[in-house]
């Protein structure tokens, strides 16, 4: 039979507010625990919260960028449920009227472009983390009260590639608006999928799994792979899919069944009475919006526009906002008109460097002037583009810059052919039979007498004028 | 002479001429307290050696420098157990001062160390409900001292306090000083800042004076009132110097009395005292009419959905997690141990009345009930604040008894809360639609119980509250009566 997975996405995101969503309490990671908390968002006894204006203009910015409608009129409610990592036992966020609803984001998968509804990113508060011990466990506050977006994908996505896409979307963008460090690895972004197969064609929704746990994008595509085989398996083997949360075993690399959801949690929603209702004012949601840079869709498209690249160059280029500002940089000063070369620079051996060293190309404090300098070099024909990658390497090292170690390392090429007369005329006399073999047509000796001259020039001299000369040479005896 | 019987500004002005010191007036009231509340208890853990409440030093022209004040046990305090009369907070010290709390030390007011009693967590109209026991009414210690504020208006009463803070969610400073023959102020939603109030329900609290007379209360409210950027629901309204009102007459100010407060379960004695004060109040150059407030017959529900509601939701932090009492040796049957411990923890530390509202207002807030009760409350409400905003369009105020009856006997409404919650008949209103209302006493009924009369304005109507009683007490006696204790 053929199956077709149904996945929507449920995105948890810090935003990197100075402070709390409401108190004024440090949002800094990786502190003495419960060293950043304060009687409001300890939830003490007549304590009240208010509302961080830059969360709210960060949300507002994200949900705008994602292409959602902003609720004008909106207002906070109280989700009420028991928790030790939850101090007032209800956590402060937004049922009926989120900030923003019905939005989008486009992906590229194959090639295709594929458009991904967003049902609605909404602000609450983080909770604290639970650490258990043998016999106790342990609450963080220090995390409680952390502005939170939840951005909740429409069931669009189909594919666990589709999923990566859709996420590596999405953190780009969220880059781009400089609203959140994305980073799964510290808890800034979570993301739990929802997941039901159904038979290729069929309109109805399978029963959905909800996954969790999973520490990075590729977890979550790996998750999901693993739970439309496992939930295949079970239709297959005649048995029903049933309605569950299941946790991502990054060990194991399965999905394990947590909790059944047999009772559904009423979380009794009502109105967060200490946080009156407000109105989001249309000037307020035009400045916003006038704050909200070029984002990596628009940019990649303006660079196939103006630097002549590929969609598919250009979208490498502007995934990360700072490197597609240098990358930028890079393809403004560069003097050819024709900006491929230097588009290659960075796609090819810049980026492999970077992702060697775990950093951007931005961490490689390697400034545009010095890249450039460096390209002119091999583009002047004055080193090989062998030892330009050397060089490259050296330069991010050493923070040297290029002329100073190519002059170190004497690494200019010989193209003067006054200079290589002599290395050639031996070439020819050692190597009779392959000036022979040349003679009848063979391209692969001449390539065999370039490489002993270059030998012969311990490297140094230029290829293509040794290959140029080796022609005339051989063309004349 | 007995300091103690004094109002603050009489001892303000004797402070101000150097006739008397502050220590003078503290060490008076200490030992007012120490010989008349074994008797009224007004006060909670007396028992316990009071921990000082930490002072900040005010400069010497400040508002109330010298005069102390007793504070409800549901207002923080820092250092100073605040336990909301309840088993569940006990022991908890608040680590920050309310914001009234730190006004009044800004103001050099003395916070007394020992905190009033009052029903548990605000729940319940005759100060029965707390964990300390019942506090008395100074004019028949047989009888009920009104509720929640009851420990505030009782101590206001009986002289064993200057002047209180109470808090009000549904008539909890008007009922109580009512019943014990004392001014209580509700201000308008959002004059007082609620931060450091342990909310009861977030949408109608809010913090007020009980004082010996209407100038003590202006005197409070000069404080007490302003924005505060700790509390979103704080208005930002200028605050006037209230004490200007006073002494203004009344003349051509037009007075409504809604003929709905006048049926039914209004006891004869409370109906024939506020007609005399309604008199009083014509022959003062006020113009009275009758008008109607149709939906009030609805508040009664309507405030014990949304009350409860928000309650069950304020009240879940009481959990044994953090503070206050956790019961140990919990029995961990099939449950998880933390289960567990929630359940003993609550089943043991809150009382039943807290126990019956959390329960209501959880079942009004689940799913399938939400739209029939809270929602349903929540449109009503506006309809009753709609009922005000017409009569307040012609009108200056609303004049109405403040309970149903004088205070009557501990014990005799507790096992019927039905009958219990009726007793806000009239007060519950002005918390559902945001209003100011202030309570002064008008008369006695025939066993020498208080009995008090209740002035609604218009939100932020406050001069007008204090303009229309201060002169109504000018002219009459009742608050100068002190019970003998």
């Amino acid at each position: 039979m053929n199956y077709e997975a149904v996945i929507g996405l449920e995105v948890h995101l810090h935003l990197k507010t100075k402070t709390k969503a409401f108190c004024g309490c440090s949002t800094e990671f990786g502190n003495e625990p419960n060293s950043q908390v304060c009687p409001v968002c300890l939830g003490f006894p007549g304590s009240l919260p208010v509302l961080n204006k830059v969360a709210l203009d960060y949300a507002i910015r994200t949900g705008l960028a994602l292409n959602c409608k902003i609720q004008e009129f909106t207002k906070f409610d109280r989700k009420n449920y028991f928790y030790p990592d939850l101090p007032k036992n209800y956590q402060i966020s937004q049922y009926d009227l989120p900030f923003s609803r019905d939005g989008f984001l486009d992906i590229n998968i194959e090639g295709k472009p594929k458009r991904i509804g967003i049902t609605r990113a909404h602000l609450e508060e983080d909770a604290g983390k639970l650490i258990h011990k043998e016999n106790t466990s342990l609450v963080d506050f220090n995390r409680t009260g952390i502005p939170l977006l939840e951005i909740v994908s429409e069931p669009d996505i189909n594919s666990p590639q589709e999923a990566y896409e859709y996420l590596t979307a999405l953190k780009s963008i969220l880059e781009y608006l400089e609203v959140s460090d994305c980073d799964m690895e510290k808890g800034s972004l979570r993301c739990d999928a929802n997941i039901s197969i159904r038979e290729k064609g069929q309109k109805q929704f399978g029963t959905k799994a909800e996954l969790k746990n999973m520490n990075s994008f590729k977890g979550v595509k790996d998750a999901l792979q693993f739970e439309i085989e496992r939930q295949i398996g079970v239709l297959e083997s005649g048995e029903k899919v049933i309605q569950e949360t299941r946790l991502w075993d990054t060990k194991e690399l399965k999905t394990v069944s947590m909790r059944t959801k047999e009772e559904a949690k009423d979380y009794r929603y009502f109105p967060e009475p200490d946080l009156p209702p407000f109105i989001i004012s249309v000037e307020k949601i035009a400045e916003i919006k006038k704050s909200i840079p070029e984002l990596p869709k628009e940019k990649m498209l303006r660079f196939v526009k103006e630097f002549g690249l590929s969609e598919y160059d250009a979208g490498i280029l502007v995934a990360s906002r700072r490197d597609s500002e240098y990358a930028e940089e890079c393809l403004k000063a560069y003097p050819s008109k024709d900006k491929k070369a230097i588009a290659n620079w960075l796609i090819g051996p810049l980026l492999s460097e970077a992702n060697n060293r775990n950093s951007n190309i931005c961490g490689l404090k390697v400034l545009p002037k010095g890249l450039l300098e460096l390209v002119g070099f091999v583009d002047r024909q004055e080193i090989s583009h062998l030892s330009a990658k050397a060089v490259l390497t050296e330069m991010i090292d050493s923070a040297k810059g290029a002329s100073a170690i190519i002059k170190e390392k004497n690494l200019i090429q010989i193209s003067d052919t006054g200079s290589l007369n002599a290395a050639v005329e031996e070439a020819i006399k050692e190597n009779a039979k392959s000036v022979a073999d040349y003679k009848q047509g063979k391209l692969n000796a001449l390539m065999f007498l370039v490489g002993q001259v270059m030998k012969k020039s311990q490297g140094k001299a230029n290829p293509k004028v040794v290959q140029e000369m080796l022609k005339r040479r051989l063309a004349d005896a | 002479m007995e300091l103690y019987k004094l109002t603050g500004h009489e001892l303000l002005k004797k402070l101000s001429s150097k006739e008397i010191t502050s220590e003078d007036i503290s060490l008076a009231l200490k030992k007012r307290i120490k010989e008349t509340d074994p008797r009224v208890k007004a006060y909670v853990r007396t028992d316990k050696s009071g921990t000082e409440a930490k002072r900040i030093e005010a400069r010497d022209n400040s508002a109330l420098k010298g005069i102390p004040v007793s504070i409800k046990d549901n207002i923080c305090t820092d250092g100073l157990n605040t336990e909301c009369s309840s088993r569940i907070l006990t022991g908890f010290k608040p680590p920050y001062d309310a914001t009234v709390i730190k006004k009044l030390k800004v103001s050099g007011a003395s916070i007394l160390d020992l905190k009033t009693n009052m029903d548990e967590f605000a729940f319940g109209s005759s100060t029965e409900n707390s964990f300390f026991g019942p506090t008395r009414n100074p004019w028949n210690l047989e009888c009920v001292p009104g509720g929640s504020s009851g420990g505030s208006a009782a101590a206001v009463a009986s002289d064993e306090a200057i002047m209180a803070l109470g808090s009000d969610t549904g008539g909890s400073i008007r009922q109580p000083a009512s019943f014990c023959g004392v001014v209580g102020l509700k201000p308008t939603y959002g004059r007082v800042s609620r931060y450091g109030l342990i909310a009861f329900a977030s949408s109608l609290d809010q913090i007020g004076p009980i004082t010996k007379d209407t100038e003590d209360s202006a005197l409070l409210m000069n404080i007490i009132s302003g924005h505060d950027p700790f509390d979103s629901t704080s208005a930002c309204v200028d605050v006037p110097d209230y004490t200007k009102s006073l002494g203004m007459d009344i003349k051509g100010l037009k007075i409504a009395i809604p003929k709905e407060y006048f049926v039914e379960g209004l006891d004869p004695q409370v109906k024939s005292s506020i007609e005399e004060a309604i008199n009083e109040l014509k022959k003062l150059g006020a113009e009275i009419k009758e008008v109607s407030l149709p939906h009030s017959e609805y508040a009664v529900p309507v405030y014990y959905i949304i009350a409860t509601a928000e309650a069950s939701s304020n009240l879940a932090r009481f959990d044994g997690v953090q503070y206050g009492f956790r019961a140990e040796d919990s029995r961990s049957k099939d449950e998880s141990k933390l289960i567990s411990m929630y359940k003993d923890t609550r089943g043991q530390g809150f009382g039943q009345e807290a126990k019956r509202r959390i329960i209501l207002g959880t079942f009004v807030l689940s799913h399938g009930y939400y739209d029939a009760y809270y929602l349903r409350a929540l449109k009503v409400r506006t309809l009753i604040k709609e009922d005000f905003d017409a009569v307040f369009k012609e009108f200056d105020c609303i004049v109405t008894p403040t309970a149903p009856t004088a205070a009557f006997k501990i014990g005799e409404k507790i096992e019927d809360p039905l009958r219990m919650y009726l007793s806000d008949i009239y007060t519950i209103s002005a918390n559902l639609s945001g209003i100011p209302a202030i309570s002064v006493p008008c008369g006695f009924t025939k066993n020498d119980l208080p009995v008090g009369l209740q002035i609604l304005a218009k939100p932020f109507g406050e001069e007008t509250l204090f303009r229309v009683a201060h002169t109504y007490e000018q002219n009459t006696p009742w608050h100068k009566r002190r019970p003998t204790l």
